[in-house]
């Protein structure tokens, strides 16, 4: 049964895009078949991220609007056989997503896929309630720093009011993926230290990205951070963070670039 | 055997006492009137059903006046079973039936036993409790009681209650006690970092809740027009 991901901060510029394309090839790699969706319309920036803007041909809107079938739309990864992206169009608006276009689209690519991760725009106006909308589960991306966590803490509750499963009663399975994390600085203080956002946020971790200078070079060469440099720290956070979504029982570590500095380990989780 | 069995059909009655409750108008009418009219509307359908025995004796009426107060009870959905403290022989047929006998033993205890009896119907329940935390964005609001939440109330997140607010986990956000004029209402929390304290419309910001307080398990009450804030510890 395929698992409906989405992918959300509510604060914009926080690593949504980054870490669907992460997660999306770290799940591709380990055998699943997984669709990236972007809802950024109007601000398409996954298949830049993916590397596959020249290949775009037809959008989730046209899907949507029945132009043409969904199968037309999704394009196939050129590195991984099991990773397709549906992209967003960029000439629309948030008003051209419609509730019954997106959970048919959504229901079509559960039929296809065993992990389908929605990339949601910034906000929680529209965009951003309909990518959340069919989710069974969300990762949550925050940046240890004060305006992030509460826009976290907003969209969570968004999550446990206007998804299809907290109407039914049931609960999003929820996920907090701290990025953009600077370990010296949040010695000095300067940043909020990872027990503070779980303290205020209470979602289990899924992991810890490390701020790095890998992220802008895997963007500006068009790779997921996982594909482009897998011993990176960030490709390494991400992949432990990708095995705790299946399931696995993965130690909490916080992966660096310097190789003589083991990560810090983590043994609380959050309730 | 066979003789007494003969197809007859019996009549069968018993005697079956009934709790009915007793007015008791006392002139003049129409004040009586307005402050049953005054009280009815705080106890709601509170003689709804009941049975209601009307003592005329404390006032002096004429048969028209008694149909008038009859029909009066009428439209406020009381009917009338019968009256008291007035000689059927004084009544016309159309009359309810006088009533006598035993009344006096049963009429001192429906006014104990009555607001119990009334109080299931009406009763709301007086607190509300929020297992999860308060995310911000939320507003929870709780006219009727107090509020307990076991999380915490994130920044951005508000709590408003008509009774006094409990919270287990750290106050973030804002919280309103005493919504409706409720003077003696308080906010405990756990842990202070609230952007603002309010109750029946007083409050403090942020700014002014001392520096030594801030992440203590508080309380806060009013006092004249001020909010006190103290350590719980």
């Amino acid at each position: 049964m395929a698992k409906v991901l989405v992918v959300t901060s509510g604060k914009g510029g926080v690593g949504k895009t980054t870490s669907t394309a992460a997660l999306g090839a770290a799940l591709a790699q380990s055998g699943e078949t997984v669709a990236v969706v972007d809802f950024d319309v109007g601000l398409r920036n996954l298949d830049l991220v993916m590397g596959a803007e020249r290949r775009v041909v037809f959008d989730f809107i046209n899907v949507i609007q029945g132009t043409v079938k969904l199968s037309q739309a999704l394009i196939r990864d050129k590195r991984l056989d099991t990773l397709w992206l549906l992209p967003a169009s960029q000439t629309r608006d948030k008003d051209a997503l419609t509730a019954d276009g997106v959970a048919k689209v959504v229901a079509q690519l559960r039929q296809k896929f065993d992990w389908v991760i929605c990339d949601s725009p910034a906000g929680i106006e529209r965009g951003a309630t309909l990518a959340m909308r069919h989710a069974d589960a969300a990762v949550i991306v925050t940046n240890p720093e004060v305006s992030s966590v509460r826009d976290s803490d907003r969209i969570i509750g968004l999550l446990d009011a206007k998804t299809e499963k907290a109407e039914r009663g049931e609960r999003v399975e929820k996920h907090l993926l701290i990025t953009r994390y600077d370990p010296v600085r949040a010695g000095k203080g300067e940043m909020l230290s990872i027990e503070d956002v779980l303290e205020i946020l209470s979602v289990p971790l899924l992991g810890v990205v490390p701020e790095s200078q890998e992220v802008l070079r895997a963007s500006n060469i068009g790779a997921p951070v996982t594909l482009c440099n897998a011993s990176s720290a960030p490709a390494r956070a991400y992949c432990d963070a990708m095995r705790r979504l299946k399931g696995e029982n993965v130690p909490m570590t916080i992966p660096s670039d310097r190789k003589h500095l083991f990560g810090k380990l983590f043994r609380r989780r959050a309730a | 055997m066979s003789n007494p069995a003969t197809p007859r059909k019996s009549i069968r009655f018993c005697g079956q006492s009934y709790l009915a409750f007793v007015l008791t108008p006392e002139p003049p009418i129409f004040e009586w009137l307005a402050n049953f009219d005054e009280w009815s509307s705080q106890f709601a359908e509170y003689f709804a059903d009941k049975p209601i025995v009307l003592d005329v004796s404390a006032v002096k009426l004429s048969n028209a006046a008694i149909v008038h107060l009859v029909n009066e009870l009428r439209t406020r959905n009381i009917r009338i079973l019968g009256l008291q403290g007035i000689e059927q022989s004084e009544l016309g047929p159309d009359f309810p039936p006088v009533l006598k006998g035993g009344r006096a033993v049963t009429v001192a205890e429906p006014p104990e036993a009555a607001p119990r009896d009334s109080q299931p119907p009406h009763k709301e329940p007086a607190s509300l409790l929020l297992e999860s935390p308060v995310r911000s964005g939320q507003s929870i609001v709780f006219p009727n009681g107090d509020i307990t939440v076991l999380g915490s109330v994130a920044s951005g997140a508000e709590v408003i209650a008509g009774g006094s607010i409990h919270i287990y986990g750290a106050l973030r956000g804002r919280a309103f006690a005493g919504l409706a004029g409720n003077r003696g209402a308080r906010i405990f929390c756990n842990q202070v970092e609230a952007e603002l304290l309010a109750i029946d419309g007083h409050y403090r910001i942020a700014d002014e809740i001392e520096p030594s307080l801030r992440s203590k398990p508080i309380q806060a009450w009013l006092q004249g027009d001020v909010i006190f804030i103290t350590s719980l510890n």
